[in-house]
């Protein structure tokens, strides 16, 4: 059970978001800027959640934006993006968002791997206060549990 | 015993509810099959199903996909914690 790697480029930190669709849009920006999806990935993102709800807050201050495979995801990535004011995303328990987990997955099976993997960097309680308060994106990887350089 | 947990898009909070309930089950010796279905898919995927974990959020939805399918409907706030998923799927199982 491995994460995709999470390059520097995918880590954007203490972002500044007006409201929620701001907030996906920068965690598909930096999806794009690590080469793992087109930029149109964010609006699916976004999509999802003005189909379903915010649901995808699924933890408390914790949003885990995604969709569904597509032409648009060049291959498997995930991306951080802390927020430097926390933006609610309309979920009656969980809001307001202060950090934003972009995924991207190309095909289902391959998926399954990366979210057991994430489930398991989430285990430890203190993992969004923590990522929520890192400084850098070497921080962010050591609390999701990444090797250095990935 | 066969339960499913649903989200919207079928990946990704799903998945991450499958995996923490599987861990949950464990720890509570339940034995019991998990499988992660999107909303379009919950009916059929549900058919032969005692749970259906959910969101809040689509705790409605998921009620109307099913029709009448006497699975029972348990809404998960924090898909992250353990001890939350543990104490309903023991209510709901146990």
């Amino acid at each position: 059970m491995t994460l995709p790697p999470l390059p520097d480029e995918a880590v954007a930190l203490g972002a500044h978001a007006a409201d929620w669709r701001a907030a996906v849009r920068e965690a598909g920006r930096a999806l794009t800027r690590a080469g793992a999806v087109r930029i149109e990935y964010a609006e699916r993102m976004i999509s999802v959640i003005d189909e379903f709800g915010a649901y995808v807050v699924i933890a408390p201050g914790l949003a885990l934006a995604h969709a569904r495979p597509g032409p648009d995801v060049l291959h498997e990535g995930l991306s951080v993006v802390t927020l430097a004011e926390p933006v609610a995303f309309g979920h009656p328990h969980n809001d307001p968002v202060r950090v934003v987990v972009g995924l991207a997955v190309a095909n289902a099976e391959e998926h399954v791997a990366s979210v057991a993997a994430l489930a398991n960097a989430f285990n430890d309680p203190e993992a969004i206060e923590r990522l929520a308060a890192a400084g850098n994106a070497a921080e962010v990887r050591t609390i999701l549990g990444l090797a250095a350089g990935r | 015993m066969r339960i499913v947990a649903v989200c919207g898009a079928g990946i990704g909070t799903s998945a991450i509810l499958k995996v923490n309930a599987e861990r949950v089950l464990e720890r509570l010796g339940i034995d019991a099959e998990v499988s992660a279905s999107d909303l379009d898919g919950v009916a059929r995927a549900a058919s032969d199903a005692q749970v259906i974990l959910t969101s809040t959020e689509l705790a409605p939805a998921v009620r109307r996909a099913i029709g009448r399918n006497y699975a029972e409907i348990v809404e998960v706030r924090n898909f992250l914690d353990l001890d939350e998923l543990a104490v309903l799927l023991e209510r709901s199982l146990g």
